[in-house]
């Protein structure tokens, strides 16, 4: 199959080997764009620009050498701010972590690190990734490239922006319930939740536990899939995290005759926006034309997916955010007359409304007396997802979803209304509550040209089957023409 | 009349364990150190990171059931008990909730009574506040050192049983080797949940908990008072309010903490970070078989031996101690001698715990040469009030007995020889002899005591005696 839109990654990889040009310059060229279109973005909240350029030299040293690069070696990137940097502040856009530098790297970074990625700074994002804009930021909200009157998304908003407007050629964002799939949907660009326990979660700064995931921003599904590559192994580190089962990469045909592609109606009830409805229902025949065959099923317990997510994620955060309580690191309230309510004061002052209305949520539902009627039942029914998934997986091989049921927001809409906020969670939730691979690919654009997201979800570490889905639908001739609008910003190639 | 009140109590009884390092991460375990040097991103809970079971910790907390009768769970589970102090870091503590590692065994007093073990779970232990200067700081060292909490239930009715159950405990567990049990170093430290109901009733009463008794004295004074405390308020018509009391060490009294209704809702939930723990038959067989000579067994073994339950008792009290009894009564006759030599002279010379602890006679004394010195005995060439003095000399040179007794000395008194000085000495004491066969049998002591003068105390005042006795009735000359 010829390759209609090359991956970003390995042509700039070949454009390094063939001295084209140096990882100095592009790394040059990536910082001056940055200088230049993040103001109107807010994509990164902090430039890491001298240890860039050191590493883009040891890169270009290299290549003198006469070494071949390693996988994502030279390339620039860079990384969600709730991931932790030896010595880089890292501070998931909160006010309570700020000067908070940690003293260790997450497991990813230590690992792209060691293959030279070149790391152009920390990305913004919701507050403690709680949020569906990146406007929960204690650095502002960031903006989406196709319009900067549209937000990017969230919470992993700052990585798909600065893809979405090549001021990055990948990055790395988390998923807890949507977070990098949502924000690549509404950027056009592609976002991978792996499976659960396919990324180490360690260094990465916890929301809630069970459901965190750790995975790829990127420009095309080749370079999702090279980065997940990269990422995703066992590490000591973390007890839940077994890796990959096997390299995706090398399985990208985008083959997928006789493919069992799964469409349930509950995912579409909820679509806002008749466009995103008739971008998903063309996207359906692409797939039939493609040779896949399309199996139409319910699955009702949906329904129960965002009360579920938001109990368990609430319940989880009010536990990973107790430890902030300025003793030991970050903000330190400035007059206290004694230990508890210097204590109360930090957390008061630092932290945001989102985060503070989740940390009650969450205490709430384990409460004792109310531990039963929330927590126990929201478990309860996290079995029984996990069990409906189960069986759809045994009716076909992957399930064609919405990834939102509408296009970006407009700046300052999820301040308004809560509620109607988490509601639009709907489509990308059920794959964290199971612990299930999804990856969002654009499928098309609104009256406005705002990107429409289309989410392929698999079964257990099956990340190489809907990949090789998204990437056989990305591969076609009319996709640059309907999915793909570029936008004028950041490096240009 | 004066209603009689009877206790009934449990303990909460946490123990710390001596792994090498910590139970989510590699920091040493060891007591003390310069404040927060034993410490790491885990064990301090930086943003990110994640604990990572240490295997040991729970190999030794199953030693710890299997020692004390529990079932191991073959799917056990790690939970979050949350709540706020500036020692523990993560503001939860990882312990276990409703799928502990070990449920249901049993610790059997020596009264016969048994009191029954709810479980046995793992959990990290906290930091430490430091008050200083009239500042306070916090010292991680201690933050993530294993601990095992070993629940009882509601059996105790003692002050006395509540002790030997604590002190049982303890001695099982340094003989499995998971723990020192030091409780001045707070490797050993236990709650007390009281209460009281008139003798015969069934009902429970209203219990109170006192928390974080590191004493055994200060456990038998605080239950002592709360036991007054509640007899007064019963009588007095009063009731006993559920709540967590601490006992206060410079007045002896308990005082209240907190009532039931400012108890801590720890709002537990699984561990996300931790897989289950998977235990299966055969591992836990496995660390079955690792298992030493626990202490009841032992005591058992050197009471049919032959001795006496008290002695018996002492040695079994000290690991090191009974180790080497075993090793200096192989083969012996009668090994009661070796608990008497012991027991009698030995433990004199290593008069604290400590010494006892490691049984430090050891390094004067190995174990066999109070064997050889055991079986001269037994084999007669050498008498009691012999080796008495040949031991002694044993322990303060360090020699062996075969360096300390001669052959002449070893060869003893001949039966022609005693036959000979016996008929000497009744020969030169005919007052005694008349008095003697007048009846009054003392007056064969002195006797005796010239027999043993004239053999240097090589003979064995028993033959002597008999012999003597023997000539006087039959008119001997």
């Amino acid at each position: 199959m010829e390759q209609k839109r090359p991956g970003l990654i390995r042509s700039l990889q070949r454009r390094l080997e063939q001295k084209e040009l140096s990882c100095r310059e592009l790394t040059e060229e990536y910082l001056k764009a940055i200088e230049r279109d993040n103001p109107a973005l807010n994509a990164y909240i902090l430039t890491t620009r001298l240890a860039a350029l050191e590493t883009a030299e040891r890169v270009d040293a290299r290549l003198a050498a006469g070494e071949k690069l390693l996988p994502l070696e030279g390339i620039p990137m860079t990384l969600k701010d709730n991931i932790s940097t030896d010595g880089i502040e890292t501070t998931c856009c909160s006010k309570i972590l700020k000067g908070y530098t940690p003293i260790y790297d997450a497991s990813v970074w230590g690992l792209l690190k060691k293959n030279n990625a070149v790391l152009l700074g920390k990305t913004n994002m919701d507050e403690f990734a709680m949020g569906s804009s990146s406007e929960n930021s204690c650095f502002g909200g960031s903006k989406n490239p196709h319009n900067t009157e549209r937000v990017a998304g969230g919470s992993s908003g700052g990585g798909a922006s600065a893809v979405a407007g090549n001021l990055a050629a990948y990055a790395l964002g988390s998923d807890t319930g949507g977070s990098i799939r949502q924000p690549a949907s509404f950027c056009g660009v592609v976002g991978l939740k792996p499976t659960y326990g396919a990324v180490s979660r360690y260094g990465l700064i916890a929301y809630a536990s069970s459901l965190d995931q750790i995975g790829p921003i990127a420009a095309t599904v080749e370079d999702a899939a090279a980065v997940f590559d990269a990422i995703s192994l066992p590490d000591p580190m973390d007890s839940t995290c077994r890796g990959k089962q096997s390299a995706v990469s090398g399985i990208l045909t985008g083959e997928i005759e006789g493919l069992r592609i799964g469409v349930a109606k509950e995912y579409f009830d909820g679509i806002k926006q008749p466009e995103v409805a008739a971008a998903l229902e063309k996207a359906v025949r692409t797939y039939e034309k493609l040779g896949a065959k399309i199996v139409s099923f319910e699955l009702p317990i949906l329904k129960y997916a965002l009360p579920v997510y938001y109990i368990l994620a609430c319940a989880e955060a009010t536990s990973n955010l107790g430890r902030y309580d300025g003793i030991r690191y970050g903000y330190r309230t400035e007059n206290y007359k004694n230990i508890n309510e210097m204590i109360c004061k930090t957390r008061s002052e630092g932290f945001g409304a989102e985060v503070k209305r989740r940390i009650m949520l969450g205490n709430y539902v384990l409460s004792s007396g109310y531990y039963d009627a929330y927590y126990k039942k929201a478990q309860n029914l996290r079995g029984t997802i996990v069990k409906a998934f189960q069986s759809a997986f045994e009716q076909c091989d992957v399930i064609l979803a919405p990834t939102v049921p509408m296009t970006a927001f407009p700046v300052g809409f999820t301040g308004q209304d809560q509620v109607e906020t988490y509601l639009t969670d709907i489509c990308t939730v059920p794959v964290n509550i199971a612990g299930l691979p999804g990856v969002s690919v654009p499928c098309g654009r609104d009256g406005k040209g705002l990107p429409i997201g289309m989410q392929l979800i698999g079964n257990s570490f099956r990340e190489g089957i809907i990949l090789n889905a998204a990437y056989a639908f990305e591969q076609r001739d009319e996709y640059l023409s309907e999915c793909f609008s570029k936008v004028e910003m950041g490096v240009k190639f | 009349m004066a209603v009689k009140y009877e206790m009934v109590a449990g303990l909460e009884t946490h123990v710390e364990l001596s792994t090498r390092t910590k139970i989510f991460c590699g920091c040493t375990t060891a007591f003390g150190g310069e404040p927060n040097t034993h410490c790491c991103p885990i064990c301090i809970g930086l943003p990110g990171t994640l604990p990572k079971l240490n295997e040991r910790v729970v190999e030794y907390a199953i030693k710890a059931g299997l020692a004390t009768h529990c079932r191991i769970a073959e799917n056990a589970r790690m939970d979050r008990k949350n709540y706020v102090y500036p020692d523990l870091p993560k503001a939860y503590q990882i312990s276990q909730f409703d799928k502990p590692l070990c449920e249901g065994g049993y610790i059997e007093l020596s009264n016969g009574r048994k009191i029954r073990l709810t479980r046995i779970h793992i959990e990290e232990d906290a930091g430490k506040l430091v008050h200083e200067r009239g500042d306070t700081y916090v010292d991680y060292n201690r933050g993530g050192v294993p601990l095992i909490e070993i629940v009882s239930e509601p059996d105790i009715r003692s002050i006395d049983e509540a002790k030997e159950y604590l002190e049982k405990i303890q001695l099982i567990m340094k003989y499995i080797g998971v723990s020192d049990c030091k409780m001045q170093e707070g490797s050993l430290r236990c709650d007390v949940n009281i209460s009281l109901r008139p003798v015969g009733s069934e009902k429970f009463g209203t219990r109170c908990e006192i928390k974080n008794m590191n004493s055994f004295t200060y456990m038998e004074r605080a239950m002592k008072y709360e036991f007054e405390r509640q007899a007064d308020l019963l009588d007095s018509g009063e009731e006993v309010i559920q709540e967590t009391r601490r006992y206060d060490v410079e007045s002896g009294c308990t005082e209240s903490m907190r009532g039931k209704e400012d108890a801590q809702d720890y709002r537990y939930f699984r561990e996300p970070d931790l897989v289950a723990i998977f235990t299966p038959a055969e591992k836990v067989e496995a660390l079955r078989g690792q298992l030493p000579e626990l202490p009841d067994s032992r005591m058992k073994r050197y009471t049919e031996m032959g001795i006496a339950p008290a002695d018996a008792s002492l040695l079994v009290k000290y690991q090191a101690v009974a180790q080497y009894f075993d090793a200096a009564a192989d083969g012996v006759k009668n090994p009661k001698n070796v608990s008497n030599f012991m027991v009698g002279q030995m433990f004199r010379r290593m008069p604290t715990d400590e010494e006892k602890e490691r049984c430090a006679i050891v390094s004067a004394v190995p174990p066999e040469n109070l064997n050889a010195l055991v079986k001269l005995l037994d084999e007669g060439k050498i008498r009691m009030n012999q080796a008495k003095t040949v031991l002694e000399t044993m322990m303060d040179t360090g020699k062996a007995p075969s360096e300390l007794i001669s052959a002449e000395d070893m060869a003893g008194v001949g039966q022609d020889d005693l036959l000979e000085i016996c008929r000497k000495v009744i020969g030169e004491n005919a007052a005694n002899v008349a008095d003697y066969l007048g009846g009054k049998e003392r007056a064969i002591q002195p006797m005796i005591g010239a027999v043993m003068r004239a053999t240097k105390g090589k003979a064995d005042a028993k033959a002597a005696q008999q012999m003597l006795k023997q000539m006087m009735e039959e008119g001997v000359k």
